[in-house]
């Protein structure tokens, strides 16, 4: 493999990533669920581990460094499934580098 | 089985309840020298019970279990939730070693299960006091309805309002055949106990429980309640789906307290326009 400035060998960086679950598609609004996971193997995060958030929005999250790379898209329900409830909709995947 | 008398079934409050929450907790309803004898009874092994098999004979060679199954409050949830002589699924004794390092993944058990009028549920009996470190199981109130398959939803780690069950020795919860749960990592000292059991229905699940209280306002405020990692709009078409339930299970396909359903079904077929100014009518004709 060649060296490249993300060769994590090279650069020594490492991703965290951070996943909020939003109360609707805007990006300010309440946190309902996260999850964490860390790139750098120094902390363990893992199911039912905390009941508080990390933040209380997704713009918190923001403020506080973490760089927003995917958003849920917003799809139309399914005809004849316009009921029916399922995944959590507003998922918003962040990273830092460390 | 004996039916259950009527002071140990379920009120329509607490079936309302199981339908918002999908979760149904009896605090320390299993008394203590069965508490004390559990822990060897489930290190011992419960006799395998072979899928479908009627609830009165499946557990005639556990005595322990048969006397669980058949204590009055539990029996009474049991009749209320699935009616008399439901099958056993099957059972398993759950153990969560100390220090255990993994957390089970979100999860939804068998697999997608999208049943709008039966439901089965799953017995969880933990014999000992449960804190907060021994990793009681995950559940997450309200999740039962929702579309997903089995673990899927493991990227989910924590969701607001969750419950990380913490209660003491005896406990048993009934859980909705849907409900996101999964064993929580185990950071104490002792191992965790627990034993479950899954019962199918084999009657239609309507009005198995004690109906005295159908109309009580709490009934409607249990169905309207929300939880904090509810979407927004999600969180109304949750509502829609409880309603939709409470009518399969209650007989009554007009309940609808805050018009969820109503609103978004009401097509009238009476026609009242004058068809005199249709254009495209054939003839004129009067009106009758």
């Amino acid at each position: 493999m060649t060296a490249t400035a993300e060769n994590p060998q090279v650069t020594g960086l490492r991703q965290q990533v951070l996943v909020l679950y939003l109360a609707s598609s805007a990006l300010d609004q309440r946190v309902i669920g996260w999850s964490t996971y860390d790139g750098t193997g120094q902390t363990h995060p893992t199911t039912g581990d905390s009941d508080v958030p990390p933040y209380e929005t997704g713009l918190d999250a923001l403020k506080d460094g973490w760089r927003l790379f995917q958003a849920s898209q917003l799809n139309p329900p399914y005809p004849g499934h316009e009921y029916d409830v399922s995944f959590l909709k507003h998922e918003f995947f962040f990273e830092k580098l460390v | 089985m004996p039916h259950p008398h009527r002071k140990h079934l379920l009120t329509s409050v607490q079936m309302a309840h199981f339908v918002a929450t999908g979760a149904l907790r009896m605090d320390a309803v299993v008394p203590d020298d069965m508490n004390q004898q559990a822990i060897e009874v489930l290190k011992g092994g419960i006799p395998g019970v072979p899928y479908g098999t009627p609830l009165s004979e499946a557990f005639v060679d556990s005595e322990f279990v048969e006397r669980l199954v058949q204590l009055p409050e539990v029996a009474g949830a049991i009749h209320s939730l699935v009616g008399p002589e439901p099958t056993v699924d099957h059972h398993a004794v759950h153990i969560r070693k100390a220090h255990e390092g993994e957390a089970q993944n979100l999860h939804g058990d068998a697999i997608i299960d999208v049943r709008t009028d039966a439901f089965d549920v799953q017995l969880m009996y933990y014999p000992q006091d449960v804190t907060l470190e021994m990793g009681g199981t995950l559940s997450v109130p309200g999740s039962h309805l929702r579309r997903t398959n089995e673990s899927d939803t493991g990227r989910y780690q924590n969701l607001r309002g969750q419950t990380r069950l913490v209660c003491p020795a005896g406990t048993v919860q009934f859980l909705h055949h849907g409900i996101w749960h999964g064993g929580r990592k185990n950071d104490s000292d002792l191992d965790r106990y627990m034993f479950k059991i899954r019962f199918n229905p084999t009657v239609r699940q309507v009005r198995l429980w004690n109906t005295d209280d159908l109309y009580d306002e709490q009934v409607a405020a249990e169905l309207d309640q929300s939880f904090p990692w509810y979407e927004n709009a999600t969180g109304r078409l949750e509502k829609y789906n409880r309603i939709m339930l409470w009518r399969a299970i209650s007989g009554d396909d007009t309940y609808d307290p805050n018009y969820w359903v109503t609103r978004v079904s009401n097509r009238p077929q009476r026609v009242v326009a004058d068809r005199a100014n249709n254009p495209h009518a054939k003839g004129k004709k009067e009106m009758v």
